[in-house]
């Protein structure tokens, strides 16, 4: 048994689990609120990408420090994708709150298409390079090379915005007011809850989070295109089934399960069936725990 | 008022029936198919190029048989499943010929459709071995040479030329990658001393592939021979740079593409790929280079002188054969020789051109340079 193989494995499913982590929480917390699955998430992702790979080279032009190009890139991609979440919900969901569930999720489907056409057509189909914009540390040196720079900064940014978001939701006013929109939003607007408003908060901290994991795997790996949102999205989605959609642990969860499922499932039999696996981890643990890992059962209002 | 319309609509359907009996005899149709958009693109839009510069060449000497030529462009994405589309589209136009389509799979998907309609097709880039070997589709023919006379002059390389004995072969499952990667892991096996110490799929589109690196890695491969195309390639290559891998990267045309080393940047120096050989010199392809510089502005890019070829190729056999009949033209395909930018060309019984090759690329300081 090779341990220095296994942990580079083991950092390698991390990451990936952060990643899938950091798109995760936002259809988890969209379900959570108003049970809709919004499949345009995954573009949000995408549409941070760009928007940092756009403002990472308007500002090389300036000749600033690359790691504070890096940041004002990402805090430009968490704003603008913030705003694009609040309009989808604004544009696409808002209207259609009274209609039936499935007219919503075919109105997500259509945003996500819309939205992947929109940036082919606005910038390019081909693969882009993104910019390494973080200076090589050597993390973890003495044993070889373990960590990359950009594999350490997923894994700490995907763990304070977990802690962050913890502390929302668990202590602030606002936090509660989220929790109990989620119980029976009807109940809420009784007591006096703007429900719109956590609605679109929701849809805010959803979309920032995913821009930040777009941004942080597009320098991790170095390029983009318009259709990597796509396989993330629906990668991050099953993570959130996975853990229990609704719950916020078992989004970050079922993120990690998938993350390191596929690493070690890659690393230790083929690569072959890399995305087998992570189906069949889904599907047994679907058929024994049917609301996910840390889902609870939901009782149907009459 | 209803039965107005009902005649109108009748009267327009007529009409559009004269309309296209009319256009019939008036010129001769010439497919061009491929990845015109989507992440191949590049592979795709050079096809267009170069069938567009031939064809004004021709239609400004008077066309072929006295008629002129109209090119019909259709869109197939590199997908299997939008070519047959593209095909039945193209059937549809009446197309004497097709020049495409670029991926092997989405070709494969197509042949059989036009092998229906007797349409002949010229690949001038589907490398895919069965698809002229396999005697399936005597329509078939390509200007590039298939990918086990490729992987041949791969492993020749890696095996004969820089000594690699422990080999990982990669590729991403896909119809041209993974028969390439089954190419080269039997050449590999037949040499004595060589071991294929991996061989796998990666998942295409997967978030990162450091799964995948860290078990070449640990597989203790000296060189990577991947099968696919750029984009896979770019990450695969810069992330075993980011970890300091100080394995060699060899792969095939599909990666050979300036793509590659725009996306890929500073990770691409030193990787490998076979590709056509470089006919530059030749003074066709040097006046194809010119033409495109001229009218659109840029260097061509992948394949265009492949599609070049390809073009001159069926507009000689049609011009030699005197009709656009089937049996006639593919006769004079395989029977004349015809000066092409790649050389002086004919198509050998299953299709495949004689005197095109395989050479080995190495990304120098930003350009692949051919390694003699």
């Amino acid at each position: 048994m090779n341990l220095e193989y296994f942990f580079s494995l083991f950092l390698g499913g991390l990451t990936r689990g952060s990643i899938y982590a950091l798109i995760a929480l936002g259809y988890t917390m969209v379900y959570g609120i108003i049970k809709l699955i919004n499949f345009a998430h995954g573009e949000i992702y995408m549409i941070g990408a760009f928007t940092a790979l756009i403002i990472g080279a308007a500002l090389a032009m300036t000749g600033l420090n690359p790691i504070l190009i890096f940041v004002l890139a990402c805090l430009a991609a968490i704003i603008y994708s913030a705003a694009y979440g609040v309009t989808i919900e604004k544009l696409a969901y808002r209207p259609l709150r009274k209609a039936p569930r499935l007219s919503v999720l075919i109105s997500a489907i259509g945003m996500s298409i819309f939205l992947q056409n929109y940036v082919l057509l606005a910038q390019t189909s081909d693969f882009l390079p993104f910019p390494n914009l973080l200076p090589e540390m050597k993390i973890l040196d003495p044993i070889s090379h373990l960590m990359t720079t950009s594999q350490f900064l997923i894994l700490v940014s995907t763990a304070v915005v977990m802690i962050l978001l913890t502390i929302l939701i668990k202590f602030t006013r606002m936090g509660k007011a989220m929790r109990a929109t989620a119980q029976d939003t009807d109940m809420a607007k009784l007591v006096g809850i703007n429900v719109d408003r956590v609605i679109s908060l929701t849809f805010l901290i959803g979309s920032a989070t995913a821009a930040l994991g777009g941004v942080l795997i597009s320098s991790h790996i170095g390029q983009i295109n318009f259709y990597i949102g796509f396989i993330a999205g629906i990668k991050a989605f099953v993570a959130a089934v996975l853990g229990g959609i609704g719950s916020i642990p078992g989004a970050v969860l079922g993120s990690f399960v998938l993350g390191l499922t596929e690493s070690f499932g890659t690393g230790y039999i083929s690569s072959d069936y890399e995305d087998a696996f992570a189906f069949i981890i889904l599907i047994v643990i679907l058929i024994f725990k049917p609301s996910g890992l840390l889902g609870r059962k939901e009782n149907e209002k009459v | 008022m209803k039965k107005i319309l009902v005649l109108l609509l009748i009267s327009f359907v007529t009409f559009g029936a004269f309309a296209t009996g009319q256009g019939e005899g008036g010129t001769i149709k010439i497919g061009v198919a491929g990845a015109h958009s989507g992440d191949l693109a590049s592979y795709g839009i050079p096809s267009i190029k170069a069938a567009e510069l031939v064809v004004d060449m021709y239609n400004a000497k008077g066309g072929v048989l006295g008629k002129q030529i109209e090119l019909v462009i259709e869109d197939d994405v590199c997908k299997p499943e939008v070519a047959t589309n593209t095909a039945a589209k193209l059937v549809g136009e009446e197309v004497v010929a097709v020049i495409g389509h670029i991926c092997s799979g989405a070709t494969k998907a197509a042949l059989g459709i036009y092998k229906d309609e007797n349409i002949i097709t010229i690949s001038p880039s589907a490398t895919n071995p069965p698809l002229t070997k396999s005697g399936d589709y005597p329509n078939f023919l390509r200007t590039i040479a298939p990918d086990d006379a490729q992987a041949d002059v791969e492993v020749t390389f890696a095996v004969d030329k820089m000594g690699f004995k422990k080999i990982a072969v990669l590729h991403d499952k896909g119809d041209y990658g993974k028969g390439f990667a089954e190419f080269c892991k039997a050449q590999l096996e037949t040499r004595s001393g060589v071991e294929v110490v991996l061989y796998e799929g990666i998942q295409v589109g997967a978030v990162d592939y450091s799964a995948i690196i860290n078990k070449v890695g640990n597989s203790g491969a000296e060189a990577v021979i991947f099968g696919g195309y750029h984009p896979e390639a770019s990450k695969l290559i810069s992330q075993m740079k980011k970890k300091n891998m100080d394995i060699a990267f060899l792969s095939d045309d599909g990666v050979k593409d300036p793509t590659f080393i725009k996306v890929a940047g500073e990770y691409s120096e030193g990787v490998y790929a076979t590709g056509p050989v470089d006919t530059s010199s030749n003074p066709m392809a040097v006046k194809a280079v010119e033409d495109h510089k001229a009218k659109y502005g840029e260097e061509p890019g992948a394949f265009f002188l492949n599609a070049y070829a390809a073009t001159i190729a069926v507009l000689n056999a049609i011009d030699k054969a005197g009709t656009t009949e089937y049996e006639a033209v593919s006769a004079a395909l395989r029977s004349e020789y015809v000066e092409t930018p790649l050389g002086k060309i004919s198509f050998d019984a299953n299709g495949d051109a004689i005197g095109v090759g395989f050479a080995v690329y190495q990304v120098q300081n930003g350009v692949y340079v051919e390694l003699k």
